[in-house]
């Protein structure tokens, strides 16, 4: 029962996601001081992980939640429609940014300037909030701002790392993260243009009635190529690895376990649920397409990590290869593959956050990126390198991590699929992560340590990391969440909407 | 003559076709770096014409609710590019900004040179 005047927050909880770092943004920049920024984002993203749980839970017990922005219903408004698929990429979404934001204060005053404190706190609640609003979102032009929003925060957090290329790899981050969205922004036009409506499960209903297929084609090609630019999908990756590379240490794991994770999520929400497998896939040749591209991300994107030498930018190489793995499962076009995308894309988040997280306490601990330079480093810092090197054997897939379970979702949906050679693909791309993990423990284990002056890392910020790299082994062990989530979201995705 | 008839009617998109090639053709070709940002820009605004040009309908009026009028435009175009043409300020401000950055921090806003600088600095 409520009292009238009274808000039921409740009914409120899919906007309050986006009104909450939004408004969290706002104030962060007012009081500008680090501390007190630093404060009120860490009671934003904490207030996150408990608002998208319990949106998840509400929507496991009834149903897709429909909220209309403003009172306005839609489709004349713009809708906020929650399910199982974005309810769980919320999840893992809004609990890396709170753990992210747990570990970064002291890093943060180890790379960043003073001032520049509170509008960097400031950005990444942006961020976070255009992530969560594309997340939410059941508007397509609404999308398009809030990927906007997110995107342009993130280029000011790359711009904020200590080196002098961090700015170039921002410039060239906005150069193409803008082409990207306009071409998504151009495909929504055409969609427009045709079906008379921004809705997205309008769209998807009146799809059907429009007489000429071919702009409905083109309004497909330019969402996917501007999805696939900010997915850094292979050869789209350009920006990504010196982007990651340079990006202060937290800025890089929130955005490496979150951005493209988000663009993936909204990929498959168009292919499957707006345009559908018919018009989607078999109409089209983008399963083979997106076959090819994963493949060549998790061959050619895995070799180049060998033979880097800055471990940060081996770990952006990785990621790009790692989002082969996704897009495979989305080019098997079946629902077994799709669980294994969205299954990889949980477990890449944690995976890789847990990876760029420990470098991130080697960097606060001596300094170094370079591999070369890391002689030793297991030795003078276990705990740290311990937690990297058990994220390192889920990157490989070794069983009892995540990334095992994962890659078997996806070798049994290409066996399904009748496609050998696929899992043949991905034992050689294990085999490659293998020879790039192995190189840094190579180095930081059996060398000698020079006698460099190593201080040690904060307590958050080695609990952060290590409870991450927990996580790696729980989500291999017990995959209640993570594969049953991944299952769930595969069947709303792929049931498409209703038409 | 029907196909000059069919160029000539829809000559708003072609309009809308050459600024987005042109764009696109700018920030790839370019290597001056505010080049590239006006480029961009130009492939932005190539957008808002996208969207302005099929809400007009010939002898449309603004959508007032009165028995007089039956044909309106639709308005909800001109809303959504306001928003687009924010958004495109928005970057473009941003990426001078970084422009200027690096102007400072690399005494060029030449790509190719501030490329070899990043490649000189990835192997010191």
């Amino acid at each position: 029962m409520t009292v009238p005047g009274e808000i039921n927050w409740h009914e409120h909880l899919p906007v309050l996601q986006v009104v909450v770092p939004l408004s969290g943004a706002l104030l962060a920049a007012i009081v500008r001081e680090g501390r007190l920024a630093w404060l009120v984002a860490m009671i934003a993203c904490w207030a996150m992980p408990i608002i998208s749980i319990a949106l998840l839970t509400q929507v496991i017990a009834s149903g897709p939640i429909s909220y209309a922005m403003g009172g306005w219903p839609p489709p004349v408004g713009i809708e906020y429609r929650i399910d199982q698929a974005n309810a769980y990429v919320m999840v893992f979404v809004s609990i890396m940014a709170a753990l992210v934001m747990t570990y970064m204060p002291r890093s943060t005053a180890d790379e960043i300037r003073p001032e520049k404190h509170g509008w960097y706190y400031a950005c990444f609640l942006l961020c976070l909030a255009g992530l969560e609003g594309m997340l939410a979102s059941g508007d397509a032009f609404n999308i398009f701002v809030f990927m906007e929003i997110s995107s342009l925060s993130m280029y000011v957090l790359i711009a904020l790392g200590s080196d002098r290329r961090a700015l170039v790899a921002a410039y060239q981050y906005l150069m193409i993260g803008t082409l990207g969205a306009t071409f998504y922004v151009i495909g929504v036009g055409l969609l427009f243009t045709m079906t008379g409506t921004l809705n997205l499960i309008d769209i998807a209903s009146r799809l059907n009635q429009v007489e000429h297929a071919r702009p409905i084609l083109a309004a497909m090609a330019f969402i996917v190529v501007g999805l696939g630019l900010k997915i850094a999908l292979f050869p789209m990756h350009l920006w990504l690895p010196n982007a990651y590379a340079f990006a202060p240490s937290a800025a890089t794991a929130f955005i490496a376990s979150t951005a493209t994770k988000v663009a993936v999520y909204l990929l498959l929400r168009y292919l499957f649920s707006v345009f559908g497998v018919e018009i989607g896939f078999e109409a089209t040749p983008a399963s083979g397409l997106f076959l090819t591209l994963a493949v060549m991300a998790m061959i050619i994107a895995s070799t180049i990590a060998i033979f880097e030498r800055n471990v940060k930018r081996m770990l952006a190489y990785s990621s790009v290869a790692q989002i082969g793995y996704i897009m495979l499962g989305i080019g098997l076009v079946n629902q077994a593959g799709l669980t294994g995308g969205i299954a990889h894309l949980f477990n890449h988040a944690i995976i890789k956050g847990t990876l760029f997280l420990a470098i991130g306490c080697v960097v606060y601990a001596t300094g170094i990126t370079r591999v070369a330079s890391m002689a030793g480093i297991g030795r003078t810092m276990p705990l740290t390198m311990g937690a990297f090197v058990t994220a390192g054997l889920g990157l490989i897939g070794v069983p009892g991590t995540a990334g095992f379970i994962s890659k078997w979702y996806l070798v049994q949906a290409a066996i399904e699929a009748g496609m050998w050679w696929i899992a043949a693909v991905i034992v050689i791309s294990s085999v490659l992560a293998v020879i790039y993990i192995g190189r840094i423990v190579e180095i930081a284990w059996f060398r000698e340590p020079s006698d460099r002056q190593v201080r040690n890392p904060p307590p958050e910020m080695l609990a952060v990391t290590i409870a991450l790299a927990a996580a790696t082994i729980y989500f291999g062990i017990f995959t209640d969440f993570s594969g049953g989530g991944a299952a769930e979201a595969a069947r709303v995705l792929f049931g498409g909407y209703p038409r | 003559m029907n196909l000059l008839n069919e160029i000539l009617a829809h000559y708003n998109y072609w309009i809308t076709i050459f600024l987005m090639v042109a764009g696109v053709f700018t920030v790839v070709s370019k290597s001056n770096m505010i080049k590239r940002l006006v480029g961009l820009s130009i492939f932005q605004t190539s957008v808002y014409l996208l969207y302005l040009s099929p809400g007009k309908i010939l002898g449309g009026t603004p959508p007032i609710l009165d028995k007089a009028y039956t044909v309106y435009s639709n308005p909800l175009p001109h809303v959504l590019i306001l928003t687009a043409i924010v958004v495109g300020v928005a970057t473009l401000a941003l990426g001078l900004a970084l422009v200027v950055r690096i102007n400072e921090a690399f005494g060029s806003i030449e790509e190719d040179e501030v490329v070899q600088a990043v490649y000189r600095d990835d192997h010191a």
